[in-house]
């Protein structure tokens, strides 16, 4: 099919779904008149039954939690396939292309500054706006500011599949583990557990908060898996190439 | 007014999906995914939008206060993450078209081969 008749078959298409879209959505509820019931009714229960003060979280780590649980396999099958595609042999050590002083000082400066922003997202994140997903990423850019900012060497001490692969099984393993202790005890699979704890505060949620971290590691260690594997197949050989 | 952020969530649709039938780069091919997707995020938050409604978070607020639904933005949370991850995949993959067929035009990598 040439060009022109797909962007002509694609023009018709297109204005057929969108038709078909605003039909739909034209059915749903007015903006801002959401009819419930189910986020209405884990509002009223999240805090007094499941001792979290974030809905959201307790939503995805706690009341849907088998279903985030798919969602980090999700992420774990694309990253495995990233791998696959990309990873090839090791190579040998390249130069370190960064010279100026300034510049890997205040990168540095900005590694710490950017940990602990992302370890406060996780931590705190799950009883405010936050949480293991969010903080994973930050703490993930933290990490690749070694490469951007500060030592080629440094950041080959970190990426690489000896460091990351074992950090990523533990944060797609713990996720299962959590789960499978519900179900030692006696529970079914993934029951949040141990004590219900004061909403609020970080120990709040029973097992809720170890799902929070085991995902918050996973995505951090998949961001690096992903970053690693980009830059060691097609940033570093270029960077290599013009030095 | 009132049907603005479905149609906001309709044009999105709709724009990526152009984008993509009209690409002529891999890379421009897995942005216009993106933004299609993209769609399915102010979609989910439009329905879950509550008139005057604060945020889900329990904290220092009276139980019962008037808030969004959650589990919507429970949904994008996880869409999200997803979405990245799968363009890294699908990145990936274009990067191998172009070591394999040596161009990222998709009218112009022909036959596949095994």
């Amino acid at each position: 099919m040439s060009r022109r008749t797909r962007i002509s078959v694609a023009w018709v298409a297109l204005a057929g779904l969108a038709v078909l879209l605003v039909w739909a959505y034209a059915g749903l509820p007015d903006f801002g008149h959401y009819r419930g019931p189910y986020g209405f009714v884990l509002d009223r229960i999240a805090t007094p039954d499941r001792h979290m003060a974030n809905v959201v979280n307790a939503t995805t780590y706690d009341i849907r939690g088998f279903d985030t649980m798919g969602e980090e396999f999700i992420l774990f099958a694309a990253v495995v396939g990233v791998v696959l595609l990309l990873r090839g042999e090791e190579d040998e050590e390249a130069e370190d292309a960064i010279r100026s002083d300034l510049v890997r000082v205040g990168g540095g400066l900005a590694i710490g500054l950017l940990f602990l922003v992302g370890l406060w997202i996780v931590a705190f994140g799950f009883v405010s706006p936050g949480g293991g997903f969010q903080g994973g990423v930050a703490l993930a850019s933290a990490v690749v500011m070694l490469f951007v900012a500060v030592s080629y060497r440094a950041w080959r001490r970190v990426g690489q599949e000896t460091v990351l692969d074992p950090i990523e099984g533990l944060g797609a393993g713990g996720f299962v583990v959590v789960g499978l202790a519900a179900l030692a005890s006696g529970l079914p699979f993934l029951t949040n557990f141990w004590g219900p704890g004061i909403p609020g505060t970080l120990w709040s949620g029973g097992s809720a908060p170890l799902v929070n971290w085991a995902a918050g590691i996973e995505v951090c260690a998949a961001m690096l898996v992903l970053y690693t594997e980009f830059l060691e197949a097609h940033v570093v050989p270029s960077i290599r190439g013009t030095t | 007014m009132s049907f603005l952020p479905y149609a906001v969530a309709v044009w999105v649709c709709i724009v990526g999906l152009f984008g993509i039938v009209t690409s002529k780069n891999l890379i421009h091919l897995a942005v216009c995914l993106t933004v299609t997707q993209s769609s399915t995020y102010v979609l989910l938050l439009a329905i879950g939008y509550v008139q005057g409604g604060g945020p889900p978070i329990f904290k220092g607020v009276k139980l019962g206060t008037t808030s969004v639904d959650p589990v919507v933005q429970a949904l994008t949370l996880t869409d999200i993450v997803v979405s990245v991850t799968v363009l890294a995949l699908i990145l990936a993959l274009a990067l191998d078209v172009r070591r394999d067929a040596g161009t990222v035009d998709p009218d112009k990598i022909g036959e596949l081969s095994g």
